[in-house]
């Protein structure tokens, strides 16, 4: 695709252009989906099934409908078409089917005029239960065939052996995305049996089927709507309230609106899979890779969601950037009654990375080389074929680059104060500065941009021009990312008009943009308001014999020669696109194929002061040089890098949905720690731009790489701190003093 | 039972049964959504209001213990169109993303720029600490407090 683009704009890419949501989003009038309000509205409530599995013996309503200002209360006998959703595979009930297969599955939902009844009608439904034993050993599960997806890698020859073999085994913990806007919607029935969505959504194209089909009715009966979000970060991926609440609106013929508390929030969304992972790394003396044999497990938990997803990036990122001839893998997400599991930031691609990191850590200890000098020796770059799939990097790849970046960054000064704010165990006094030691550890990542294995991936946008500007239709999510900056800058560079609107679009008005997910809409929905822009910019200046379009018209070799209302004389003139990135295969059976669309890569470097006594952590900082093709919000950028790398600080030192029994036993915030103010390490980034083959500029998609890496760096540097082995995130206190 | 309370310099007056939070009836009964309702739990900050003169979870305050009180929500804090310094500045150093947070991080910033207008790094993060934000790794709302504060490196 050609450009002519010369900047006459002030806003285009490649500048911290601020955000257009920002002034209503500081003075508190950003309609999120938990403010929306419709006149008659009534409120919905959840019953859940209180136990990790259980059979469903009677189930009585009766004195909750009886209630004063309940006006509806459904069970699975209410749902009119398909009784099941999924994305993938359709396997959750809408309402529990007769067993409940996790903890807070739902069971029934209740429309009354206030919230206060509708949890009160919610407590009046008499469930009776016959508990079971649930399933929440993944191995088992797994043994017995209850598996979401199996799969195999089989590159090279695997008798191959290296002089130097380490062998490890590594965990991760279940983590919640915990996106501080709650899910939240609002059902407006239309009156001729079809019902407006307003629901906190990743990739409203996705939900609309499976509403449609569980509703039993046409496709146009339904409109889902693009609205305000508190944050998503793959919680929002799969469908939460959508079916139920549009239910209870055809059911009342009244406006539903539903706001999951907190609590209610941790047990409403999918989670990070957690992991198991047995690792065998074979190398030659000089550190160089021979051979990787590696056994996966994940947990997906009750239902399908996106696990089959998941497990193909944990599994096509084993060996993560870096070479290797011999590869042996063998993975499986298992069915059990733990929580599901779907997407979140990194996408299976986090969990494998803590593997090969830690791996890569002790081949270099054990050579007697730097972690560093490792990498580059391994380092995976362009025209190199992925050591598990084979697929030759045809992309840019400046993984050498990154870990050069990352090791020109300065390194902090020790600790030398003893300022309770700077020890691990902050205002507490709980560390006696002789008791701490700082480590440093270091991780690089590698990880797939937009959907894979064959997928037909594709995103449509819609450009505008009017005399008084340019429009911009999508239905692509925005949830928080910056994606409606980025619209603009690109379509401002490209038709050199200043006044750009974004307008989103619903599911009856343009065609899918796909999820928000999978660093994706950068560079295709992106892509598709760049290509839509370039058309429209191409036929008008065919039209008119120009050669530059701009603000106030077109010009012919620097002369203004038709003014821009002559232009839009017969109305706005519009193009629409559906942009696709180059297609993918699906793998063979051994897992061969080239299955990706690009790839990026990233490195952190973490600094930690470790009180050995206590086993407290202080990340003191987290350095990052990443790999983004070309920077279209310089700050943007950084705020991705910063706000990614304290997700995977979170997973190294702090956030763990502990679940015994399929329980959750930390549904809150109290108990589910997040990464404060006072947590928060510095960040020094270093971007490196070498553009890629298909996003817009040369642009990758920058959101997920900060957080694959940062994890395995902070742990890395626990270790050097410790001395201890750590083969679990997040790192506990008691493994580090022993407990 | 009827609550007066002052909010955002207007004197209005909510029929509530009482055991309400003072969120609930800003954002349900007020008509002023902009206090978030993210933990409903005192942990999260995102529903931060200035409550005679104190920085409060507005979701750990019962409305009943609210008559006549004064209260300033994020919605109080520009003078017409003209943002407070606070907001300004978040926007310039894209201290906003998902904009949940925003209210609360506004709210407290600008209690503590009231009272101490020249804040160290620390002071900054230790008075933030009560209020979560999950997008940015708060150091683009470090770097907006810094420049007001002129501690900027």
């Amino acid at each position: 695709m050609t450009t002519r683009t010369r900047d006459t704009v002030t806003q285009g890419v490649g500048r911290s252009v601020p955000r257009p949501d920002g002034v209503p989003k500081v003075i508190g009038n950003f309609a999120y989906a938990s403010d929306l309000y419709a006149d008659g509205m009534l409120w919905a409530a959840t019953l859940r099934s209180p136990h990790a599995r259980a059979r469903l013996v009677d189930l009585d309503t009766t004195q909750a409908i009886a209630m004063s200002g309940v006006q509806a209360v459904l069970t699975q006998e209410d749902v009119p078409g398909l009784l099941t959703f999924g994305q993938e595979k359709q396997d959750q009930p809408v309402f529990c089917d007769g067993e409940a297969r996790f903890w807070g599955e739902p069971v029934a939902v209740v429309a009354a005029d206030d919230p206060e009844t509708a949890r009160k009608a919610v407590q009046a439904i008499v469930a009776e239960w016959e508990a079971l034993d649930p399933v929440t050993d993944p191995e088992q599960a797994a043994a017995g065939g209850a598996v979401f997806r199996e799969m195999r890698i089989r590159r090279g020859d695997p008798s191959a052996v290296g002089e130097i073999v380490i062998e490890g085994y590594y965990e991760t913990a279940t983590q919640d995305q915990a996106p501080l806007g709650p899910e939240a919607g609002l059902a407006i029935p239309d009156g001729e049996g079809g019902v407006d969505l307003h629901v906190t959504s990743q990739w409203i194209h996705v939900d609309h089927p499976q509403i449609v089909a569980c509703l039993g009715v046409s496709d146009d009966a339904v409109r889902c709507h693009p609205v305000g979000m508190g944050g998503a970060f793959g919680a929002r991926e799969d469908i939460s309230l959508h079916i139920h609440i549009a239910l209870l609106a055809l059911r009342t013929g009244r406006p539903i609106k539903m706001v999951y508390d907190r609590s209610e929030s941790f047990v409403g969304h999918v989670k990070r899979h957690p992991s198991r992972m047995w690792y065998r790394h074979e190398a030659d003396a000089n550190g160089r890779l021979v051979k990787v044999t590696a056994r996966l497990l994940l947990d997906g938990g009750a239902y399908t969601h996106t696990s089959p997803a998941v497990l193909a990036n944990a599994t096509f990122f084993t060996v993560g950037p870096y070479k290797c001839d011999n590869v042996v893998v063998d993975s499986a997400v298992a069915r059990t009654n733990n929580p599901p599991c779907g997407a979140m930031r990194g996408f299976g691609a986090v969990q494998t990375c803590f593997g090969y990191e830690s791996q890569m850590d002790r081949l270099a200890e054990t050579l007697g080389l730097s972690p560093l000098d490792l990498r580059r020796r391994n380092a995976l770059v362009a025209g190199d074929p992925l050591a598990t799939s084979g697929q030759v990097i045809s992309d840019a790849l400046p993984t050498l680059e990154v870990i050069d970046a990352l090791d020109s960054i300065p390194m902090p000064a020790p600790l030398e104060d003893d300022d309770p704010l700077h020890m691990p165990g902050g205002t507490g006094l709980t560390s006696p500065p002789s008791a701490v030691r700082r480590g440093v550890g270091y991780a690089v990542g590698l990880k797939n941009l937009a959907f894979s294995e064959g997928f037909d991936d594709f995103a449509e946008a819609r450009v505008v021009l009017t005399s008084s500007g340019a429009e911009v239709h999508t239905a692509a999510m925005e949830v928080g990312q910056g994606l409606v900056t980025i619209c603009q800058q690109i379509t401002r560079s490209v038709l050199g008009v200043e006044q750009v609107v974004v307008i989103w679009d619903d599911t009856s008005q343009i065609g899918s943009a796909g999820s928000t997910s999978a660093s994706r809409q950068t560079q295709m929905t992106g892509g598709a308001v760049h290509a839509a822009a370039v058309g429209l910019r191409d036929k008008i200046l065919s039209t008119h014999d120009g050669d530059e379009l701009r603000g106030d018209g077109v010009y012919r070799g620097g002369d203004l020669i038709v003014a821009i209302q002559e232009v839009c004389a017969a109305g706005p003139v519009d193009q629409w696109v559906r942009f696709r990135h180059p297609p993918t295969e699906e793998p063979d059976e051994n897992g061969q194929g080239d299955v990706h669309a690009g790839f990026a890569v990233a490195a952190h470097r973490a600094v930690v002061d470790v009180d050995l006594e206590l086993g407290l952590v202080r990340v003191v900082r987290v350095d990052t040089a990443q790999d983004v093709g070309k920077a279209l919000n310089p700050q943007a950028v950084i705020g991705q890098l910063e706000g990614g790398i304290m997700q995977g600080v979170g997973l190294a030192v702090m956030e763990e949905l502990v679940i015994d029994g399929g329980i959750i036993k930390n549904p809150t915030f109290t108990d589910y720690l997040l990464p404060t103010f006072l947590d928060a390490p510095p960040v020094e980034a270093r971007i490196i731009e070498e553009p890629g083959n298909w996003g817009p500029f040369g642009a990758k998609g920058v959101g997920e790489s900060p957080t694959i890496s940062s994890t395995a760096a902070v742990v890395a540097a626990i270790r050097a701190a410790t001395g201890k082995a750590l083969h679990r995130a997040p790192v506990r206190p008691g493994d580090i003093v022993g407990l | 039972m009827n609550v007066t309370l002052t909010v955002n310099g207007e004197s209005l007056t909510a029929l509530a049964a009482g055991f309400e939070s003072l969120l609930r009836i800003l954002r349900e009964t007020l008509n002023l959504p902009g206090s978030k309702n993210a933990c409903e739990q005192g942990e999260c900050g995102s529903c931060s209001v200035i409550l005679d003169g104190e920085v409060v979870c507005a979701c750990l305050v019962m409305i009943g213990d609210c008559e006549g009180a004064d209260v300033t929500t994020v919605e109080g804090l520009a003078s017409g169109d003209v943002l407070h310094e606070v907001q300004k500045v978040m926007i310039a150093e894209g201290g906003v993303q998902c904009g949940f947070c925003t209210p609360g991080i506004v709210v407290t910033g600008a209690h503590l720029l009231e009272h101490k207008p020249n804040p160290s790094e620390d002071q900054i993060r230790e008075a933030l600490s009560g209020n979560l934000c999950r997008c940015t790794g708060y150091g683009r709302i470090l770097e907006a407090f810094q420049q007001l504060a002129g501690t900027d490196q």
